[in-house]
Parts: C-alpha cells; structure tokens; sequence
C-alpha cells in the first residue's frame, strides 16, 4: 500500500502554482472507524494531501535534485470536515524556494467554499543528509504518470512539460 | 533606514509565525533555542520570513553558521577550538559571542543567540 492523498493534478504551472483533486470516498478504509455513521476525513491526512500537491510542485521546479522533505506546517487552519462524495482541490503556490527549501501556501476548497489552509515549508536535503532514499526513479516517475503531471504540467513559457526520460 | 525599534517589531512578527510563540515571549534577551524553542529546520524559515520583511539577502550559514558548528576543523571533542571561535567571530560580527566563548562547546552555542542577535543582524544589512 502507498500513501497517496492526492487523485492528479488539474493544473500544474513549474515553479509557480499547481491545483490538485482528492476525492473523498467512503470506499477508503480509514474513513470505517473515523467514525462510525458519521465519515470524516481527518484534517491531518489533509495536510498530508497538501504536502503532496505542494512537494510535488517544489520537486519538480528543483528537477527532482533533490529529497522534498515536509519540515513545518505553520497557520493550518480548517473550516468545516470533508465526508465522503466531496471532491477536494488542493491549490498549492511556491512563496519562496531557495537551494536549502521552500515555503509554499495550500488551500482546500469544496466546491466554492475553502475548507482549509496552511503555509507547508520544505527542506531540501542532498543524499546523504539523514533521509534516505524515498523514490526510485522509476517508481517517482509512474506516481508522476498517474497524477498526469505531465499531461496538464506548464513551464514558465506556457510550453508542456517534459518528461524525464529516467 | 529602519529604527531599531521597527526592525525589533518585525523580528518579533517573524518569530511569532516561524517559532508558534506568544509576543510577550519574543523579548530582546529570550534564546532562539533555549527560550523560544528554534529547531535548526526553524531557522531556515526564520530566514525566509527576515528576507521577506526586511527584502534582503541572507546567505546560507551567515545567521546560523551550522557548517562552522559541524567543522572536523574547527570543533574537536564537542568544543570549538581558537580557530574555530576566530571564524565564528568573523562570521558573525553582530552575536554577542562572550558568554559562549567562555565554554564554547558546540551544544552551548543553542543557547548563545538571543532576538537582539537577530535585530542587530537584520540592522548589519540594512544599514539601521
């Protein structure tokens, strides 16, 4: 089992901005217990789905040169629980990205209501620097496949990304 | 050209986000890691947060000299040797380094700088 939490990506502009879907179901296992008659996705795995679309973001705007690592969530704050059947929108957008990390902003929307938002900064570790390997290449690139990066992804130019060819 | 007092004020609205810490809690003589509680991640986003406010450059390693600190030249048996407090000095001109140069051990250092570290950093590169 992998821990995906988020769908694919809608949108995917380099460096900048990036929207991603995560549809809740009640078909995923975590939502049984949590909680009984009354499913609710818990905020936590929110931020984890903003991490996601947001460090994907950042990876890609680095080449993927380096290990994307969550370091800090500062600011989250949520307005109302997402249940099963809502389809949630994760808008990501790089406030500042530097060699050493980056701090970007993400905000869940139902709809046209925001259900949540947090400032999610990110260190930039070479190999080495006490995290180990968290991808293959090629298993990077399938989850790059499945969230379509490619087929929606932007560069600066408004031209399609390209694909790594690892 | 800032007054202390303004850039004391955003330092301490740089903290208060970066750190999760009460205003009255960001006072001139509070430690970064002693008092407010900084982890090493922390100062990465307290250098986004200076360089926002303040529109300044800070280069790696010029307001936390980690690579000074971790040096297999400078530090031997957790103390930083002369050489190594030499460059501290020179690397940071704005800390007061005299409490910790008494026993300038590596893991002292946390608790060496202080928020008017910060201020008189922050006025070292805009002039204040």
């Amino acid at each position: 089992m992998r821990w995906f939490w988020i769908d694919r990506f809608e949108e995917f502009v380099r460096g900048k901005y990036a929207t991603a879907v995560k549809n809740v179901s009640l078909a995923e296992e975590h939502m049984h217990d949590h909680f009984p008659g009354v499913a609710l996705m818990p905020n936590s795995l929110i931020v984890e789905g903003m991490a996601q679309a947001a460090g994907l973001l950042v990876a890609e705007a680095i080449d993927y040169n380096r290990r994307v690592v969550l370091a800090k969530v500062s600011g989250a704050e949520f307005y109302f629980d997402a249940v099963p059947g809502d389809t949630l929108k994760f808008h990501a957008e790089i406030l500042d990205l530097k060699p050493a990390g980056s701090l970007t902003s993400v905000k869940a929307t139902v709809g046209d209501e925001v259900q949540g938002a947090a400032e999610i900064f990110f260190a930039h570790l070479e190999p080495g620097e006490g995290v180990p390997k968290l991808f293959e290449p090629e298993e990077l690139l399938r989850w790059l496949d499945q969230m379509h990066i490619y087929d929606v992804g932007r560069d600066e130019a408004g031209q399609p990304l390209t694909r790594p060819d690892w | 050209m800032p007054s202390r007092d303004e850039i004391f004020e955003k330092v301490k609205a740089a903290l208060v986000d970066a750190l999760g810490v009460d205003e009255d809690e960001v006072s001139p003589t509070a430690t970064m890691v002693g008092d407010l509680g900084a982890e090493s991640i922390d100062f990465l986003d307290i250098v986004f947060r200076l360089e926002k406010a303040f529109g300044i450059k800070i280069p790696r390693g010029e307001l936390f000299p980690e690579d000074v600190l971790s040096s297999t030249e400078y530090v031997a048996d957790g103390r930083l040797n002369a050489a190594g407090l030499a460059a501290l000095k020179a690397r940071m001109p704005f800390a007061d380094l005299s409490k910790f140069e008494a026993n300038p051990s590596v893991q002292n250092f946390a608790n060496t700088l202080t928020v008017e570290d910060m201020v008189r950093y922050v006025q070292s590169k805009v002039g204040g």
